[in-house]
């Protein structure tokens, strides 16, 4: 038993075509598209949180019980506390500036936005590599505060595996059904089509 | 099926149960799960090891992610042809370069979206290293394992992420 973890010139190939199929369903969810992610942040269009809670909660189920038959295996990354929420507000400004996350400004350029190639893409290997530069300064002082380690929410919560599952999931759920009453009752999705009639949708 | 595969948009929620089964997909058969960010990394090492290799092989980060093409790395190249196949499937893809809405903001000038896109993009690259994994690995990947470090740096991209989208365009309609 356990998870497959294919090797070789076949995890590439094993890579490439999880890759089209990710590129694929996030274009048809409209998460490549700009408006959809600016409007999504400034709360004014919710299809973009809607999708990622249903991937969340269908994937958090999912690998919790592949988990426990043994076919899969938790990679959970260490909680730094100082890195986690420093790097993540400026991850947001950036993904407010840009439009685009890493993943959705690759998947816009294939859809043929080339601002998320010339912008976003040569702007994430800039930022990507001045942080490979910083980093040896950041090691001994800053990456060293609120360190926790690899832990999850229900070991820091001191609750039980299957019950923190089932609250997120509840939770997760009431917040879908909560946002799409938001986006059923408010005019948004009337707004941004006459914005955009365009096929380009931006 | 044919007519579902090109559509030219799915719901929401046949889009996001998809996206949680790639992902256990990707748990089962490669023993990882759906991420992007490592992979910039990886590339920009690539680049800077032609020009200073010495400088390159001696880096604390690029010693632990090394400059390398691994399942992540095709898995982004994937994800570009992927959305390339699925747009063109539905006959919407079409070259631009700036988006409708930054255009009813800041006006038509492909300066301007290069400049403050590529301002997001180098924040952006920086912000998911330091937060150790982006909207992927952190999000999607992370806070459906209950990581505690997906759900704090998922919240820290939300935060940043809707305080600087109302700052610079308001909740307004253009």
């Amino acid at each position: 038993m356990g998870p497959l973890e294919i090797a070789g010139t076949a995890r590439l190939a094993l890579g490439l075509v999880t890759g089209i199929a990710f590129g694929f369903i996030l274009q048809k969810g409209q998460a490549l598209k700009f408006h959809k992610i600016i409007d999504a942040l400034r709360l004014r269009d919710f299809t973009i949180w809607k999708l990622m809670f249903t991937a969340i909660a269908v994937g958090m189920i999912g690998i919790y019980v592949m988990t426990a038959l043994g076919l899969a295996k938790l990679h959970i990354k260490p909680t730094i506390l100082s890195a986690n929420i420093l790097g993540g507000l400026i991850f947001g400004a950036g993904f407010a500036l840009l439009g685009f996350c890493p993943g959705t400004c690759v998947g816009a350029a294939g859809e043929g936005r080339l601002d998320g190639l010339y912008s976003g893409v040569a702007g994430l290997l800039v930022g990507a590599g001045l942080y490979s530069e910083v980093y040896p300064y950041l090691l001994p002082g800053f990456l060293k505060i609120g360190v926790l380690g690899k832990i999850t929410l229900p070991q820091f919560l001191g609750i039980g595996v299957w019950p923190t599952v089932l609250l997120v999931a509840l939770a997760l759920g009431t917040a879908i059904w909560f946002l799409d009453r938001i986006d059923r009752g408010t005019p948004a999705k009337a707004e941004s089509s006459t914005l955009a009639p365009s096929p380009i949708q931006g | 099926m044919v007519k579902w595969v090109r559509r030219r948009e799915w719901p929401w929620w046949q889009a996001g149960i998809l996206l949680g089964l790639l992902n256990l997909f990707a748990f089962y058969t490669a023993n990882y799960y759906l991420s992007t960010s490592t992979t910039f990394s990886r590339a920009a090492g690539m680049i800077l090891r032609l020009f200073a290799p010495e400088h390159v092989s001696a880096n604390a980060y690029y010693q632990a992610h090394k400059p390398i093409v691994d399942w992540q790395f095709m898995l982004v190249i994937g994800l570009f042809l992927g959305a390339l196949l699925a747009s063109k499937l539905s006959g919407q893809f079409q070259l631009s370069f700036v988006p409708d809405l930054f255009a009813a903001r800041f006006g038509q000038g492909t300066a301007r979206r290069s400049g403050i896109g590529l301002l997001g993009g180098v924040l952006l690259g920086f912000g998911a290293r330091m937060a150790d994994g982006c909207t992927s690995g952190h999000t999607l990947s992370g806070a459906a394992q209950l990581a505690l470090s997906g759900w704090v740096a998922t919240a820290g991209f939300f935060i940043g992420g809707i305080a600087v989208a109302l700052l610079v365009y308001g909740r307004r309609s253009y």
